[in-house]
């Protein structure tokens, strides 16, 4: 089951023309930098743009093609856009049933009283949206594209317009709704930690067009895409509790290409968790490195060099099938006589747990 | 105090602006929604003749109703070929002649109420599932409330405050097209200045109240 879109849409001098396909589940986000036609884009699947070309199916059902051009208020879809935009002359309870009244009792696949405990808005149902903080409006507009059942959510920044404090809240709610619903998400971002901690999928907009998609642990460390340069360059890694150490006050974690040791943190054995490997902090070595502080070191394979600047080289490697990043000297790649196949340990400085 | 043609009048009046004013709602709300939204260079046009009543003399208005009315002019005309009177010097002619005569004073509110609102609510509720029938009358009326309120004050006040376009083509007939402006004006003429003070205090006091309920009621709903 995938989501496969094609448009083509010319607005004066700026020219969509971009074209996807992701499966249908899970969260994929269309990450680019401000103004190379993002939300253009979630708005023509939306069909809230007439556009010059277009073609739309999702799991199966075409929305949109040369002949069909299903209207937004048909097409099973949730969106909640950058601003909460929540109906003011309707109270909080008045604004979630306004879509959730719109659909035959029958075609009601996520419960009223579930969107509202999901999103911890159930105190907030009397209220007028003029009342509430940017972070409970966002909520509240998020519970409400819910309970139109979406087979598909679309999301526009839903955390850029909210302060930081606002964004910490939401995220643990988008993240629940990651694993509770089975809605595939469609979510817009320029924002790199939010697009690494919530999205599986990533479709790269530069200018208009897709640069490139794919699962995002492939995509931040493929070493062709600008997101595998600069110092935020990162790898994704997922990973689960292994088990605690009592006595150091230590959590292992496990992944397909060895396992983490970090400061102890109270998840229950078995949780998946996801952690971040910046490139700078992941160093290499051709034999296991003794008599080191380092606890993270496991063996990988070179896969690709490329250049990062006059001094340094960006290293992909692949640790048991996970790729991992390291930004190395151009000397020490020199000395350690790197290239692809090469057999080397990975030194992990410091892993940062997402979420 | 009042005496019977007083009252005639002042029920004609009423009649008259109520008439025009349902009929102005039902006519101005969908132009003034397409005004709103719309993008054609036409709309200029379309503006511009809404606003004439607002600049052009009553008289002048009036002169062209009355020859188009009338039994030699084309709608006065048709009605005459179907059997029926001319409109000039009628009541529904007076309702015709009110409807163009108020005609900016509805549509304009509106337009600029509906064009506040944005684009924006009218996506979210089609995104909810609404249909463009449906969210126009669960989004952009509930929204535009204030600019309903104005519209419908001003367009019942105004045609309650006309004069020229109704002494052109409605003539001066009482208890038939005799309103409370021209009454006001025979009562002058005659020098029956008590008569003219009771008519022209009370339509005073009217306008007055209405404009503060528009006034006061707009600011409520700006804060709720």
């Amino acid at each position: 089951m995938t989501i496969e879109a094609r448009f083509l849409i010319e607005r004066g001098d700026f020219t969509l023309d971009a074209d996807f396909i992701v499966p249908a589940q899970g969260i994929s986000a269309i990450f680019g930098a401000s103004g190379c036609g993002k939300t253009t884009l979630l708005r023509a699947i939306a069909g809230l743009e007439q556009p010059t070309r277009g073609y739309l199916k999702i799991a199966g059902e075409v929305w949109q093609d040369g002949e069909r051009f299903l209207p937004p208020h048909q097409r099973p879809l949730g969106y909640v856009f950058q601003e909460a935009s929540l109906f003011p002359h309707l109270s909080v309870r008045g604004n979630l049933e306004y879509g959730y009244k719109r659909l035959p009792p029958d075609a009601r696949r996520v419960d009223f009283d579930r969107a509202v405990t999901l999103l911890g808005i159930g105190p907030l149902l009397a209220r007028r949206p003029q009342g509430l903080s940017g972070g409970e409006r966002q909520r509240v507009a998020i519970a409400r594209a819910l309970l139109t059942s979406p087979r598909l959510l679309l999301m526009d920044e839903p955390l850029a317009a909210l302060d930081r404090q606002s964004k910490r809240e939401i995220l643990p709610f988008l993240e629940r709704l990651h694993e509770e619903l089975s809605i595939p998400v469609l979510y817009v971002s320029h924002a790199p930690d939010e697009v690494a901690r919530l999205a599986d999928q990533l479709v790269l907009l530069e200018q208009g067009r897709v640069r490139a998609s794919g699962p995002i642990g492939e995509m931040l460390t493929r070493v062709d895409l600008p997101l595998a340069h600069g110092d935020d360059a990162e790898a994704i890694v997922e990973a689960k509790v292994a088990e605690h150490d009592r006595k150091f006050h230590l959590t292992h974690l496990e992944f397909p290409g060895g396992r983490f040791t970090v400061a102890r943190k109270d998840l229950p054995v078995g949780q998946p968790v996801r952690l971040r490997l910046l490139a700078r902090d992941v160093s290499l070595s051709l034999e296991r490195q003794e008599g080191t502080s380092i606890l993270n070191i496991f063996p990988a394979k070179v896969e690709t060099l490329a250049d990062e600047n006059p001094a340094q080289l960006m290293v992909r490697l692949d640790a048991g099938g996970v790729p991992i990043l390291s930004r190395i000297t151009r000397k020490s790649a020199t000395i350690l006589a790197l290239e692809p196949g090469k057999s080397v340990y990975v030194q992990v400085k410091t892993v940062a747990l997402l979420g | 105090m009042l005496d019977e043609g007083d009252l005639a009048a002042l029920w004609i009046t009423l009649r008259l602006a109520g008439l025009t004013l349902v009929i102005l709602l039902l006519l101005g709300t969908p132009l003034a929604w397409w005004l709103s939204r719309t993008r054609r260079r036409f709309k200029a046009v379309v503006e511009a003749v809404v606003a004439l009543p607002l600049v052009l003399p009553p008289t002048v208005l009036g002169f062209y109703l009355l020859v188009a009315l009338g039994p030699n002019g084309p709608v006065g005309g048709l009605m005459v070929t179907l059997g029926g009177e001319p409109l000039a010097f009628t009541f529904a002619g007076l309702v015709i002649g009110s409807v163009f005569y108020s005609l900016p004073f509805v549509v304009q509110p509106l337009q600029g109420a509906f064009a506040a609102i944005g684009r924006r609510p009218m996506e979210v509720a089609a995104t909810l599932g609404a249909s463009p029938l449906d969210r126009f009358f669960t989004v952009a009326v509930p929204l535009a409330r204030p600019g309903f309120l104005t519209a419908a004050v001003l367009g019942f006040a105004h045609t309650v405050g006309e004069f020229g376009v109704v002494l052109m083509i409605g003539g001066n007939i009482p208890g038939e097209t005799q309103v409370l402006s021209i009454a006001i004006y025979d009562h002058v003429e005659a020098l029956e200045y008590g008569h003219a003070h009771w008519l022209a205090g009370g339509l005073l006091l009217l306008s007055f109240l209405l404009l503060l309920a528009v006034y006061v009621l707009n600011r409520r709903f700006k804060v709720a």
